[in-house]
């Protein structure tokens, strides 16, 4: 097995696999580079599943699961895994996780949470598609994908409709916050 | 549109995922929107992403609904939405493999990537690819390589890397795309660097001149990549293993230099590629595990994940390298990424000193709890490496492992532990009878059958020689009433040891098979049957033939002489003795520790060597009437190893005869030898019946020549003897390139080297587990004992070594382990010598000024105590 190891052939398919759950475990995203590495939708689910038990409690950068090298990032209600093999270099998943990081938090606005994820998939899946192309790191540095993807969260910010539906919208949050803010200091108070 | 999603959330609440009922069927009605004139963007790329998220989430998409869906999205061309276009791309990858004719929007993604806008050319060339197969790659050919060239990075890495992908299926196709990769590969944008030297080193890795030439030209002009670079060092490194290049080679210079490099990632890539290269000297390995040390104060975890891990590497085969990190190590013990504080832990407890176990094994049963199944194997497996060195602490590994054996955990996790307890109850007697006890507590709660059936052949190995054998067969017997119908045969099998060997249990033992014999599976009935008629005719040598010793054939042999038997039926029974016998292993092959290596390569029955041998020798009719083949020996050289031809010789021992294999290479590119034989002289009275010629003997292609020899009759202490051997041959000399031969040749010969055989020959080993009832099972008719003063020997491991490579016998008991600072010691050897008679040695060795020797041995055949006797003095 050491010889295994040892004559590894140079390739280019760094990435096994890249995922994105929710804080409960569920898939929001996820890509299987490796015909090989579990085929079926129901292996993928359950190794998402083991991972996501192992990793969501502590923020710890990297994991060595089911012999694979594991990469992952937690923003709030969101997990961001990078998978390689285990004789992969981790700097170079590390670099594909950040990539993919940065990547969202400046298409999602700063707002890298599971909502506001899920109302901008359609960017979410050309940013990922922009950074690995079947297993290949095709680009690790946010600024060019950004570039490539051409993708704005707001879409036309001058269009009246749209200015109203803002608008709308803050008051919603606004009116949210308030809402939430009465409840607390009512609990308060109860207790 | 942006409150698109409100709908649906007003009525599951905010925090809810807007995707989440959808239903295929509505979303697949949806897509008829994308017919509509005119094309509402916003709409349909809301509809598409709606298509990918469900085929992301495993969503079943028939071929019909598929194909529909598929053809209608074609329409969204039409439209110059660039999020919209780019969604269809996407579609296209997604649906390439389920819905048909997906080759229909070709000529639309042809359009796309010769067209204007840069932002549709590289995601169209890979979508583009995905659809495309080997017969279309002809006719986009001419825009790939244009593509591979294109200044626009994008473009040119987006076709470099679906080429690479392409090279899978059409590789005669891609090849003549070289020159492009050649001249994308110094573009001036670092990940066009890298995916041009990928795709050319894929294309050209068959060709070892072309990577050198390469690897020399990259290594000299400096990339600017870092991936390129990382890429770079895997060659190299790749290429020097291959060529077991020196350590003073160029390219082992370039690696050292990236050692320097300005990203870490290169660093590490450098560091871990000399680490593990074969053979590195501590000086070499130096400069490797002092950058590894930087790294272990990062602030990074993966940085210091990935160091760590690496010195843990360095530490199995170099401990005293590592030592200079035992400070950064320990501070890493409390990192707060446990897989890091364990890999440190394990890395200290390989270069750390006796004095220091007792704190780390403090300090890892802290968070054992908290880290993973594979984690908890690389601390066992650390445990396992640190009581062969300090068997002392046996006692505090112990106590550890068995905490370790109640926790939870995966099968490979127990295994690890199962099989580390047994090693160290197998190194420390004296920590036996704690270890049955924590393997016994264990098997009460045991839920894999691999793990029970094994700890219940060891109990019934070692259970009925501990001072109490009586306490363990409750626990064997509770296995009866409880487990799987495995268990339970292995249970019966276990009972049946302690019946055997401990008179005063016997009469309980009986009455416990007897209650297995109603058990409701055929083979647990039967083994209960078999034991319990073996057991009440009380002899010694029926227990130990049918209940310690078990079986000595080889299986594959075995199941094939029973087939050949009952296809030629006869009045003859069936002849044990002509089966031939399980080789064992000759040492037990320490697999190296390697972690994070997957398990997933699975144990499969193989073949013996021997049983190949038998197999190859059985299909030259010269050799069929020599029966079964007693015993093959390792290889042997005849030549030096750097000379014109390489010749290895394998003795193959049968009852009456012997035969050598002679393995030839020819190393000379310009000679073909034909009609090649190795003619031998003996020294003794052995007879060369028959030289069985290689016909023809190519450049670097081995062929084997054999020679019969017929072993003399009437002397049967005739055991060893000298041959000198010649090969002689019949040359053509041959055209380098092409192989075709000239048509006359001329003979020729070679002296190789003198073969020995002895009497090692002629003896095979066999384990006998119980060798006290093999002894007796012999029986004392023809035991002759000698004594002999090995004066040139000085310690008694040297002296044990020596007998067992002399007699070729297998050592039995652990009787080849010389305990520390003893004078005395006995050694038990057990064999069956050629013709199927067994033969025991007992050895008592004294260590005075040399070593004395006195030799008993005993056999079923008075001339193989004579031979062994004689071939010792």
């Amino acid at each position: 097995m050491v010889c295994l190891l040892l004559l590894q052939e140079p390739t280019l398919y760094t990435v096994k696999a890249v995922f994105i759950l929710d804080n409960d475990g569920n898939r929001l995203l996820s890509k299987y580079y490796d015909p090989e590495l579990y085929p079926s939708m129901k292996e993928q689910r359950s190794f998402e599943k083991n991972i996501f038990n192992k990793t969501h409690k502590a923020d710890n950068e990297i994991a060595f699961l089911e012999g694979m090298t594991i990469v992952y990032k937690g923003s709030i209600d969101l997990f961001f895994y990078v998978v390689g093999s285990a004789q992969e270099n981790e700097l170079m998943l590390m670099s594909v996780l950040n990539c993919l990081f940065d990547s969202l938090t400046h298409i999602l606005r700063k707002n890298v949470e599971r909502r506001c994820l899920l109302d901008n998939m359609e960017g979410v899946f050309l940013v990922v598609d922009e950074i690995i192309d079947g297993g290949v790191i095709l680009e690790s540095d946010p600024q060019q994908v950004l570039q490539k993807v051409n993708y704005r969260a707001d879409e036309n910010p001058l269009s009246e409709h749209s200015v109203a539906q803002h608008i709308t919208e803050k008051l919603a949050l606004t009116s949210n916050v308030l809402q939430s803010a009465k409840e607390q200091i009512k609990w308060s108070i109860l207790k | 549109m942006i409150k698109k999603f409100d709908k649906k959330d007003e009525e599951s609440g905010s925090g809810s995922n807007p995707f989440q009922h959808l239903e295929k069927s509505a979303v697949l009605q949806e897509a008829r929107l994308f017919n509509e004139t005119p094309i509402n963007p916003r709409k349909c790329l809301h509809i598409l992403t709606k298509i990918i998220y469900l085929l992301n989430q495993g969503e079943h998409f028939g071929t019909t609904e598929a194909t529909e869906a598929f053809f209608a999205m074609t329409r969204l061309f039409q439209s110059n939405d660039q999020t919209l276009r780019r969604m269809c791309y996407l579609t296209i990858k997604e649906m390439a493999n389920i819905s048909e004719d997906v080759i229909i929007v070709t000529s639309s993604l042809t359009k796309d990537m010769t067209g204007k806008e840069d932002v549709y050319r590289g995601p169209a060339i890979r979508a583009l690819c995905r659809i495309t197969d080997t017969t279309m790659l002809q006719a986009i050919e001419r825009y790939m390589k244009q593509a591979i060239v294109d200044k626009v990075p994008s473009v040119s890495s987006s076709a470099l890397v679906s080429s690479l992908h392409m090279v899978k299926m059409s590789y005669d196709v891609v090849k003549r795309w070289v020159n492009e990769a050649q001249e994308a590969a110094s573009s001036d944008n670092i990940m066009v660097q890298y995916h041009a030297l990928g795709l050319l080193y894929h294309l050209r890795k068959n060709d070892r001149l072309a990577v050198t030439k390469m690897l020399n030209k990259f290594t000299k002009s400096g990339l600017k990549s870092p991936f390129a670079y990382c890429m770079l060092i895997r060659i190299a490194s790749k290429l020097l293993d291959e060529t077991e290049g020196g350590h003073d080679s160029p390219l082992f210079d370039f690696i050292e230099s990236c050692l320097r490099n300005k990203n870490e990632m290169v660093v590490y890539e450098a560091a871990s590629a000399i680490v593990h290269m074969p053979n590195c000297t501590a000086r070499e390995l130096a400069p490797a595990v002092s950058v590894l040390q930087l790294f272990c104060s990062s602030p990074k975890a993966a940085l210091r994940y990935a160091a760590v891990r690496t010195l843990n590497k360095v530490a199995m085969k170099h401990p005293s390298a590592v030592t200079a990190c035992n400070l950064d190590l320990e501070n890493l013990i409390t990192d707060s990424n446990r897989s890091i504080a364990t890999l440190a832990i394990t890395t200290l407890l390989k270069t750390g000193s006796e004095s220091s176990v007792d704190r780390l094994m403090k300090q890892i049963s802290s968070f054992v709890s908290e880290i993973s199944d594979e984690f908890k194997v690389v601390v066992v497996q650390a445990i396992s490496a640190l009581c062969q060195k300090y068997p002392r602490k046996h006692s505090v590994m112990m106590n550890f492992l068995s905490n370790m054996l109640r926790d939870d955990g995966g099968f490979d996790y127990k295994r690890a532990i199962v099989d580390c307890i047994i090693s160290i109850i197998e190194e420390n007697p004296e920590s036996k009878e704690t270890g049955l006890a924590h393997l016994c507590e264990f098997i009460e709660d045991c839920e894999h059958t691999v793990l029970a059936t094994k700890i219940l052949h060891l109990l019934g190995k070692e259970g009925p020689r501990t001072p109490q054998p009586s306490k363990y067969i409750r626990f064997i017997f509770n296995r009866v009433v409880l487990e799987s119908e495995a268990v339970r045969a292995a249970a019966v099998s276990a009972l049946a040891k302690f019946g055997a060997q401990n008179d005063d249990l016997l009469p309980s033992v009986l009455v416990l098979m007897q209650r297995c014999m109603m058990d409701s599976d055929d083979e647990v009935r039967d083994r209960a049957t078999f034991y319990m008629n073996v057991l009440q005719q009380k002899q010694k040598a029926l227990n130990a033939a049918y209940i310690f010793n078990g079986l000595s054939v080889s299986i594959p042999g075995l199941e094939k002489s029973l087939h050949q038997y009952t296809l030629d039926p006869s009045e003859k029974p069936f002849d044990m003795k002509s089966v031939p016998l399980a080789t064992t292993p000759i040492s037990e092959q320490k697999s190296d520790i390697t972690p994070m290596a997957t398990s997933k390569i699975q144990d499969k029955l193989t073949p013996s060597r021997q049983d190949i041998y038998q197999e190859q020798l059985a299909a030259i009719t010269e050799f069929q009437s020599l029966g079964p083949l007693f015993k093959s020996s390792d290889q042997v050289q005849l030549t030096e190893a750097e000379t014109e031809y390489v010749v290895r010789c394998i003795k193959h021992t049968f009852a009456r005869h012997m035969v050598f294999q002679f393995d030839c290479t020819n190393t000379l590119n310009d000679q073909l030898l034909q009609k090649v034989m190795v003619q031998m002289e003996p020294s003794e009275s052995y007879e060369v019946i028959q030289y069985i010629p290689a016909a023809t003997l190519a450049y670097s292609q081995p062929g084997s020549s054999y020679t019969l020899v017929r072993l003399p009759d009437d002397d049967p202490t005739a055991v060893s003897c000298t041959f000198s051997c010649t090969m002689k041959y019949l040359v053509k000399d041959c055209d380098p390139n092409t192989g075709e031969p000239d048509d006359d040749g001329y003979d020729d010969e070679y002296v190789l080297e003198d073969l020995e055989v002895t009497v090692a020959d002629h003896i095979q080993k066999v384990l006998k587990s119980n060798f006290a009832a093999a002894w007796e099972e012999v029986g004392d008719e023809f035991e002759k004992e000698e004594t002999f003063a090995l004066a040139s020997v000085r310690t008694l491991d040297e002296a044990v070594g020596n007998i067992i490579s002399f007699l070729g016998m297998q050592p039995c008991e652990r009787s080849d382990k010389v305990p520390e600072n003893k004078n005395s010691h006995v050694l038990f050897l057990a064999g069956v010598f050629r013709g199927g008679h067994d033969v025991l040695v007992r050895a008592r060795l004294a260590l005075a000024d040399g070593v004395t020797m006195q030799v008993t041995v005993r056999s079923g055949e008075e001339t193989v105590v004579d031979v062994i006797l004689a071939s010792v003095g």
